[in-house]
């Protein structure tokens, strides 16, 4: 670490978040889009993001095997899906108010059961070397990819191919813009919107596991910072096709780390400006997008119905 | 739809279940909640134990803030008739108004520690009005002569001193001479630790300089994360803080191969090979000499105890973390020399002429602050050698 960066610090630093934190957001919001096309909305996956944080690090901690912990987070997640999908299906409940109550819910077991985790520190997640053709420490540092973000990586276009090209995936697209067409050619829109749920939930766990075993790899009760409601949103950004949501997490990542690599080459003012970029950018680019003649291109016709 | 009022068996039946399991969550995720827990830690061995209540904003064990204030609390819990009552994740709202009534209602405490800056304004000014007989002792330094009620108490501690002796040490080991300070918000106390620091450092080697990244906000991980990565590629090597929990950023110091010096409580086993030292509070210390007054039968009311209490490493405030592996023998001889002097009360930080990193005078020549001096609590200013801005 003898030379310092300088100003080619920025784009790295920027790079480097990007390969670091936006896993939470690419997961959460895989599971997000999953969710939504089959016609509900769970927002209660920021709830679903603390408890998988949770549950990964006391996992971890206990078994002394971080993978086992990722497993568990995203079993964690499931059981937060399935009362998400058993209540939010029930006549004239109404899904954003149960997904409301789950974020109560499952940031206030994460809390609870969370407490004794706080302070030991669990086995962090091995991180794959990328960077062993630079002689800069920096660039190796960047170049630790961990393992699950290219999980999610190669998630996101298999997502989009499900969708497309599957029959399964034409059933979730068929419940989520018609639930009477999908009824009528004999698909159960109660399974199949619980599954999409609880897979979604799953994937979200997967994304708390992250959180706290990897980046920034420890258990707090402010560990997610609202990236969980964030991911949720960026299903919308993205239109709701996986490969988008890939874009925009990335996008949401990077712009994590705008603020204080500006500073740390000396750009010291405006920071709070920097660090609301992406809130800037993405209402840019909704209100750029938006008609009042039509709904949004791409959203399930039967979203919150 | 709506027109229809009439239920099938099956549809009350549903109705019943979803009602219930609904009912269930919803009390399972009030009763989660950990707000409400107080627990008795200790009993006393008198006949009538002094009950002493402290609330915290976050965890106990946080390696951080609060959990400074939780060792001060076990540690005047093992004197002999005293009994803590406890209550940890009370956040800065009506809640700690509950948590007050409750502890003087049900657990008989007669004497307050609500430990949290946000607690003071309005919450402990108002229920110190309703209970005049129990004393409230807020750690912040806020009370003001004539204003706020009599039974209501304030203490701090000087601890830049403590960050002064760290800068000492990090001057010493910073190979780059470049030192980062990861900072929540631009507020006096913020500022005066990051130019003791820098000054402690500058001390050693006059061309150090600390960049400091603020965050915006007392608890961000993954920014406070993002900090200190910025700061190891650009070639820092030694990183402080001032954040709520400085856990994140000493294991991603760790996790870098550079130097940290912790902040609050001790945070050597996170990072075991760049620890060097860290400024922690030693609440212990003043709650014992609290306790003392108040067997002595000294009260605020009375006048026996006085409205605000400071003090530095002389009056037994702060501690420093036993020094790291890595820390040289120099580096420790001129700490020690430096935390005797402070010991002795002949240091003094702020003297003149002193510039911010503008070139604008900020104490003119001739003119030296004591540590007690209010003007150095309205401090709005970065010294020469830090690299930062203090205007958002």
């Amino acid at each position: 670490m003898d030379q310092a960066l300088g100003w080619w610090g920025v784009p790295l630093a920027i790079a480097a978040g990007t390969l670091r934190g936006s896993a939470p957001f690419l997961f959460v919001s895989l599971g997000e889009c999953l969710t939504e096309k089959s016609g509900k909305i769970n927002l209660g996956l920021e709830g679903t993001l603390l408890i998988g944080a949770m549950s990964a690090y006391a996992i971890a901690y206990l078994t002394g095997s971080p993978w086992l912990g990722v497993i568990t987070a995203g079993v964690a997640g499931m059981m937060l899906g399935v009362i998400h999908g058993w209540l939010s299906q029930q006549p004239r409940v109404n899904d954003v108010a149960v997904g409301i109550a789950m974020i109560i819910f499952g940031s206030g077991i994460a809390f609870f059961l969370g407490k004794p985790f706080i302070q030991p520190s669990a086995p962090p997640l091995p991180a794959l070397q990328f960077g062993a053709w630079s002689n800069l420490p920096q660039v190796q540092s960047a170049l630790q990819i961990s393992p699950l973000f290219l999980l999610g990586v190669a998630i996101a276009p298999l997502m989009q191919w499900f969708f497309r090209s599957t029959r399964w995936g034409l059933y979730i697209r068929a419940v989520g813009d018609s639930p009477d067409a999908a009824k009528a050619m004999g698909i159960s829109i109660f399974k199949v919107r619980m599954l999409c749920i609880v897979a979604g939930s799953f994937l979200a766990g997967i994304g708390g596991a992250y959180l706290s075993l990897y980046y920034p790899g420890s258990w707090n009760e402010r560990i997610s910072g609202g990236q969980g409601l964030m991911a949720v949103a960026l299903v919308i950004f993205a239109r709701w096709r996986p490969m988008q949501c890939l874009y925009a997490s990335l996008l949401f990542g990077g712009a994590q780390a705008i603020g204080p690599a500006l500073q740390s080459v000396g750009i010291d003012s405006y920071y709070y400006l920097f660090n609301a970029s992406p809130y800037i950018l993405t209402l840019l680019i909704m209100i750029l997008t938006c008609s009042p003649k039509r709904t949004l291109n791409g959203a399930p016709g039967a979203l919150g119905q | 739809m709506s027109q229809r009022i009439y239920l099938s068996r099956r549809q009350v039946v549903r109705g019943l279940l979803a009602t219930t399991a609904f009912g269930v969550t919803a009390k399972l995720g009030t009763g989660c909640t950990p707000t409400p827990e107080t627990q008795a830690t200790t009993a006393g061995s008198g006949d009538n134990p002094l009950v002493i209540g402290f609330i915290y904003v976050g965890p106990k064990d946080d390696y951080g803030y609060n959990q400074a204030h939780a060792e001060g609390a076990a540690g005047i819990a093992q004197l002999p008739g005293v009994r803590v009552v406890d209550e940890a994740n009370v956040p800065e709202t009506t809640a700690v108004e509950e948590s007050m009534r409750n502890m003087i209602e049900e657990d008989g405490v007669t004497v307050l520690f609500p430990t949290s800056f946000g607690y003071y304004d309005p919450h402990i000014l108002k229920i110190a009005q309703e209970y005049p007989e129990v004393q409230f002792f807020h750690c912040g330094g806020l009370y003001q002569e004539g204003v706020h009620p009599d039974n209501v108490g304030s203490y701090f501690g000087y601890i830049d001193e403590a960050q002064y002796i760290a800068g000492v040490v990090a001057g010493h080991t910073s190979q780059t001479g470049r030192l980062g300070f990861v900072a929540a918000k631009p507020i006096p106390q913020v500022l005066r630790n990051i130019n003791s620091f820098t000054l402690g450092a500058r001390s050693v080697d006059p061309e150090m300089t600390t960049q400091v990244i603020f965050t915006g906000d007392w608890a961000l991980p993954v920014r406070e994360a993002e900090a200190t990565n910025s700061m190891a590629d650009q070639g820092i090597d030694v990183v402080t803080c001032h954040v709520d929990s400085p856990k994140v950023v000493m294991e991603t110091a760790q996790k870098r191969g550079i130097f940290c010096s912790g902040y609050h409580a001790n945070q050597a086993e996170l990072a075991p090979q760049g620890y060097l030292t860290g400024a922690e509070w030693d609440w212990t210390q003043v709650y014992t000499n609290y306790v003392e007054m108040i067997r002595a039968g000294k009260t605020l009311q009375n006048g026996g105890i006085p409205h605000l209490v400071r003090g530095g490493l002389q009056d037994g405030f702060l501690k420093l973390s036993p020094y790291g592996n890595a820390v040289s023998a120099d580096a420790k001889q001129s700490a020690d020399a430096a935390k005797a002097e402070f010991m002795d009360g002949d240091m003094i930080v702020y003297r003149g002429e002193m510039k911010d990193n503008t070139g604008k005078v900020v104490i003119p020549a001739g003119k030296n602050f004591q540590q007690q001096d209010q003007e150095l609590e309205k401090m709005n200013w970065l010294v020469t050698g830090v690299v930062g801005n203090v205007s958002s």
